[in-house]
Order: structure tokens, then C-alpha cells, then sequence
């Protein structure tokens, strides 16, 4: 298994973002231990990843920091924050023949000067991240041809490439099936590095991450263990369905079921 | 692992970071291999036709008079070195930096469809050309038509980008509207001056611009865009890692440590600086970026460290043949050679877009 950089801590810091005059973040302050595993959940437009953006300097908080081992990110060059902090994100490479051997070995740049060629290392990183994936064997297939889910884990394998202590992941599991869905969280997990993943499904959340922060309209609106945080009456109140948590009697994990009658009274106000 | 796994049949996990083609070396060889070939047969061809055996010899002589004993008339000698070299030279040169610009733009646009005539840079390029030419102006002397042509394709090539770019993501149609349209009213621009400029010598001479044209050349002509050739070339290569972030998308760029902006705008520079040496020389030659860049990534893949030298020598054999062919159907007359890039080119270009609305 690849040896992962060491875990920092990472901490946001009152992150305001604010966009065209909207406020898409508002008083974020997550402290993030080395080695956690935080789960940033949240209804569509809640936040979430232009949250993430921040961590990875895509997008200057309008006021907040983020501090990762106490050094503000954004005194630091993209460089030296790419050897420290790997992005997962949505965004795909363009449609040109690129194979996934290319697209993993784009890791290795934060490393890398000019003129600089991958030497014997960077080849075994290379091809040792997508092993974890299960994707090695179509390092020399083009990369646009892969499907959705495999072009997933090849940018996961991209992120490891790069040896961070710390990553960051929206929605990583989109695209992916069941087996691999799994695969892909537990392996963040068994990397030990400090994580923040954007996730949808809140019965992964629960079952991979120490902890659950869920966002909403730009706000935190609870953040603590999954049995802590799932609860019915948060469930109504930031996603506006009927839902029912159980305990999974084996593994003691919370396990969300949406009932399909509905809405919840009460609450029922149409804001997003 | 369920469709696509199975597709292609299951290759054994080897490592290296070659594609199951053609090897990369063996290509390369071969492409050099195009370049000397070409670049024989356009120096024997013409209004005196030489066997290759003489231009070897003649060349060899040149390198070194040891080397071969001349056994030919010395006004051959004087055909070879001051009319055909320069020039099949010059064709290399521009054929190799157009392709090269063209790979490049097309990683700047994250799109297969970029070229330096499509975007508006070449005929930003000949404006700045024509503007020296019509007006006399010489401020940095024989650097000043390279200069103009410099500035024109940089303020033309910024103009296109974020006129495509103008309200979020930039799609094909938004590029190749902007680049065709700003290259149409540059073009316009370039013709007025030269038509309201009054002297007849000028019409001909800013045809070459319109149209492309790499008659008359002479050694002086050659060195300016050879420099700026060589010298790009071997700064893309040099980023060539970059590059392929730029593939990857803006922010996964950004997440791999690259400052997007600062690259780009390097990058606006050095094309601009490209285009502009190659046509002040050269004039508008289209479709040679396009062309090139997409055959040589079907043969050695995307990833630029492998796919700019290929491309560099492809684009020189390419342009070295379409200058022979542009000489010789109708000699002695000649067709400007932007004429025929755009003959082959535009049906290309079409099939591109085809074949990329279908996939």
C-alpha cells in the first residue's frame, strides 16, 4: 500500500464566500484532526462544494482562513500546497487521448520541474496508485473511453499519486456501484490521511466517517458522530423529508430510510 | 469493471508509459526520416531538376568541401544554397510552428479544434504586418515586422479567448464563432489598409499575407522565425507537464499546484510570439495546426512531452510537400500555398467536427 504523506490538521476559520453578491458560505468554522475523516453533507446548493473549493484554492474565501498545520493556504504556492493537500473534483480531463497512465502521472507534477521526466519512482507511484483502484490494468487505455465510474477511481488514484497527507473529495463516490462506492471510502480510510468528503448518501457517511458536518444554505447547521447528527427531526428540517434512523444491529452504524409518504408538516417551507 | 473493462482485452499490467502502438522512438525516427525526404525532394525539384545524389553532395560539399568532390556546375550550387534551401528551410520552420502553436492552443482551449488561423491569430498577425508595411514604420529594424506581427496576434489571440470565454464555460461553437469572426474582421482590417494604401507593388505583396506564400525567400528571411521556432518549441517542451494539467480542467490544474493564470498568460505570449515571427514571413497559412496535432496524437497519444517533437517534425515534412505542390501544379507559376493547407484542411476540419458530434 502507498505510504501517504503525514496527516495535518486542517482548519477552517469563519470562511464567508461570497459570490455576485450571494452568499454561498456563510461563518464555516470546521477544525478537521489529523487522520479524521469528515463527512460534508447537505442538500443541493447547500454549500458544499464551494466549501471544499476553499480548501483547495479554487476559490478565495471573502473572509475566513484556512490553516492547514496552522499555515494559511493561501500563503503558501500551489505547489507546495499540492504536495500537502490532494483535490478529488468533478471535473474531467477534456476529451484529447490521454491515457489513464497520463492522467495519473499528472500527480507527480507538484513535484516536478521543468524539463523534468517521471524517473523510476514516479512510475512505481504511478502504478501502484491505480492498483488500489482496480483500474491497473487499463493504464495504456485511453482515458476518454473509460466508463464514468472507472474514470472515477482513475482520478481518485491521481489524488494518491500525489502522497498528501491530506484530501479533499466532492463527491467521489458519484458514478461509482455498490462494491466500488465502498472501495473507494475505505480505502481514504485505511490511507490514514485527514479527509473531507462531499457526500450524498448519508448512509455512507455514516458508515466511513468519524464525523458528519451537515450544511446547510451555506451554514453548519450540526456537526458531530453520525448518531449524533442523524436524526428525524434534522432530516425534516434541512432536507424536508419524513425519514427514520435505525441502529444497524450488528455494526452499531445509524442507517437513514426516507419514508416515501412525503414531506413532514410543519416545517414545510419551500426554501433551498 | 463491467462494459469497458471488456473492450480492450485485457491488457497485462505492464508498466511504462507507452501506448500499445507504434513505438514512440520508431515514430519519431520515421518522422525525421519524412523531413529529410521531403526536404531532398524540395530541393531537387523546380525549374532545374536535380538528382538527390546531387543535393547530398552539394550539401555535404557545403558542410565540409572535404567530404564530396564537386562534379556539378557551380550555378546549381547556386540554385541549391541561395533559392531552394532557404527556402524548404523557411517551409520546415513554419510547418513545425504552426503545429506546434496549434498543439498548444489546443491545450490553452482545451479543445482538438483550435488552430492559429481559426482563432484570429494569424490574421491579428497580418495586421500588425500590414501596418509596418503600409505606414513604413522601422522602429526596432529588421525585428519590426516580427514585432508588429507579434502584437497583433497576442492582442487578437486575448480578444478570442475571452470573447469565447465571456459568461462561464467556453463551448466549441462560442470558439470557433469568436476565432472565425474576429479573424474575418482582422482580414477585412488587414485588406483595407493595403487596397486605400495606393501603391500596386503592395496588393501583391499583401496577397502573400492574405494567402499565404513562401516565394522569394532568402536566407535573411529565414533566421528571425527559425529563432523564435526552435526557441518555442523548446520552451513548450519544457512545460510540456503543465500542458497536460491544462488538460485536466482549470481547477484540477489549480489543485495540482499549477497557477493557472500566470501559465496562460505565458502561454498567450509565447504563441503570439510564434505566430508572429512565422507570419511576417509567411503570411496566413491555415489548417496545418489543426491537421497536425490531431494526427500525431492518434499516433503517440496526448501526453505533450511525447506528442510536441512529433508534432514539430510532421508539421515540417507537411509544409515542406504543400510548398512543393503549390510550386509545381501549375509552374511556373505558383498557387499560394494557404490556397492548398486550406484545401486539405477545411474538409479535415469538417470531418473533425463530425466525428466529435457524433462521439
Amino acid at each position: 500500500m502507498s505510504t501517504m504523506g503525514t496527516p495535518a490538521e486542517l482548519h477552517a476559520e469563519g470562511i464567508h464566500v461570497v459570490v455576485g453578491g450571494r452568499s454561498l458560505v456563510r461563518d464555516v468554522s470546521l477544525r478537521i484532526a489529523p487522520g479524521e475523516v469528515v463527512a460534508l453533507v447537505g442538500p443541493n446548493g447547500a454549500g458544499k462544494s464551494t466549501l471544499l473549493r476553499t480548501f483547495y484554492r479554487a476559490q478565495r474565501p471573502t473572509s475566513g482562513r484556512v490553516l492547514l498545520d496552522g499555515a494559511d493556504i493561501w500563503r503558501m504556492t500551489g505547489r507546495q500546497l499540492a504536495r500537502r493537500l490532494a483535490a478529488v473534483l468533478q471535473e474531467a480531463p477534456a476529451e484529447f487521448e490521454l491515457t489513464v497512465y497520463d492522467v495519473v502521472a499528472m500527480g507527480r507534477s507538484p513535484y516536478k520541474r521543468a524539463f523534468q521526466g517521471d524517473d523510476a519512482d514516479d512510475r512505481d507511484i504511478v502504478m501502484s496508485a491505480p492498483e488500489s483502484l482496480d483500474v491497473n490494468h487499463l493504464a495504456q487505455a485511453p482515458f476518454d473511453r473509460l466508463s464514468g465510474g472507472e474514470k472515477q477511481r482513475v482520478l481518485i488514484a491521481r489524488a494518491l499519486a500525489q502522497r498528501t497527507g491530506t484530501m479533499v473529495l466532492d463527491e467521489p463516490t458519484n458514478h461509482l456501484d455498490l462494491r466500488h462506492q465502498f472501495d473507494a471510502l475505505r480505502l481514504v480510510r485505511r490511507l490514514g490521511v485527514t479527509a473531507v468528503v462531499a457526500l450524498h448518501d448519508l448512509n455512507l457517511a455514516a458508515a466511513f466517517c468519524d464525523r458528519i458536518c451537515v450544511l446547510n444554505a451555506g451554514r453548519v447547521v450540526a456537526a458531530g458522530s453520525p448518531t449524533k447528527v442523524l436524526t428525524p427531526t434534522l432530516l425534516a428540517e434541512v432536507y424536508q423529508v419524513d425519514a427514520e434512523v435505525t441502529v444497524h444491529p450488528c455494526t452499531g452504524i445509524p442507517q437513514v430510510s426516507v419514508l416515501p409518504g412525503g414531506r413532514s408538516e410543519g416545517d414545510g417551507s419551500t426554501s433551498t | 469493471m463491467t462494459r469497458v473493462a471488456e473492450s480492450p482485452p485485457a491488457a497485462p499490467p505492464v508498466g511504462g508509459d507507452r501506448r500499445a502502438r507504434v513505438p514512440y522512438p520508431l515514430v519519431l525516427t520515421l518522422l525525421a526520416v519524412a523531413v529529410a525526404a521531403a526536404a531532398t525532394a524540395g530541393i531537387a525539384i523546380g525549374s532545374v531538376r536535380l538528382p538527390p545524389g546531387e543535393v547530398w553532395g552539394i550539401l555535404l560539399h557545403r558542410l565540409h568541401p572535404a567530404l564530396v568532390e564537386p562534379t556539378w556546375p557551380r550555378v546549381r550550387e547556386t540554385i541549391v544554397m541561395d533559392v531552394r534551401v532557404p527556402r524548404v528551410l523557411l517551409c520546415a520552420v513554419v510547418g513545425a510552428g504552426l503545429s506546434v502553436c496549434g498543439m498548444a492552443l489546443q491545450a490553452l482551449v482545451r479543445n482538438p479544434l483550435a488552430d492559429p488561423m481559426l482563432l484570429g491569430v494569424s490574421q491579428g498577425a497580418s495586421v500588425g504586418a500590414v501596418l509596418v508595411m503600409v505606414f513604413h514604420l522601422s522602429l526596432a529594424g529588421i525585428f519590426t515586422l516580427p514585432l508588429a506581427a507579434f502584437a497583433g496576434a497576442f492582442l487578437a489571440l486575448v480578444l478570442v479567448y475571452f470573447l469565447a470565454r465571456a459568461g462561464g464555460r467556453m463551448t466549441t461553437v462560442r470558439l470557433v464563432l469568436s476565432g472565425v469572426a474576429t479573424g474575418e474582421v482582422l482580414s477585412a482590417v488587414a485588406s483595407y489598409l493595403v487596397v486605400t494604401s495606393g501603391d500596386p507593388h503592395k496588393t501583391e505583396s499583401a496577397l502573400r499575407w492574405m494567402l499565404g506564400g513562401l516565394a522569394g525567400t532568402t536566407w535573411d528571411l529565414v533566421w528571425i522565425p527559425a529563432g523564435a521556432v526552435l526557441l518555442g518549441t523548446f520552451v513548450l517542451l519544457g512545460v510540456s507537464r503543465p500542458l497536460n494539467l491544462l488538460l485536466a480542467g482549470e481547477e484540477a490544474a489549480a489543485s495540482l499546484g499549477l497557477n493557472v493564470h500566470r501559465f496562460r498568460a505565458a502561454l498567450f505570449v509565447l504563441v503570439a510570439l510564434i505566430v508572429g515571427a512565422i507570419v511576417a514571413v509567411s503570411g496566413s497559412i491555415g489548417f496545418v495546426g489543426l491537421m497536425m496535432p490531431h494526427v500525431v496524437r492518434l499516433l503517440v497519444g496526448a501526453n505533450h512531452r511525447r506528442a510536441l517533437p512529433a508534432v514539430a517534425l510532421l508539421g515540417a515534412a507537411f509544409l515542406i510537400v504543400a510548398d512543393l505542390a503549390a510550386r509545381s501544379v501549375i509552374a511556373p507559376e505558383e498557387i499560394p500555398i494557404g490556397i492548398l493547407t486550406a484545401l486539405a484542411g477545411g474538409p479535415f476540419f469538417l470531418w473533425l467536427m463530425r466525428r466529435r458530434a457524433a462521439g
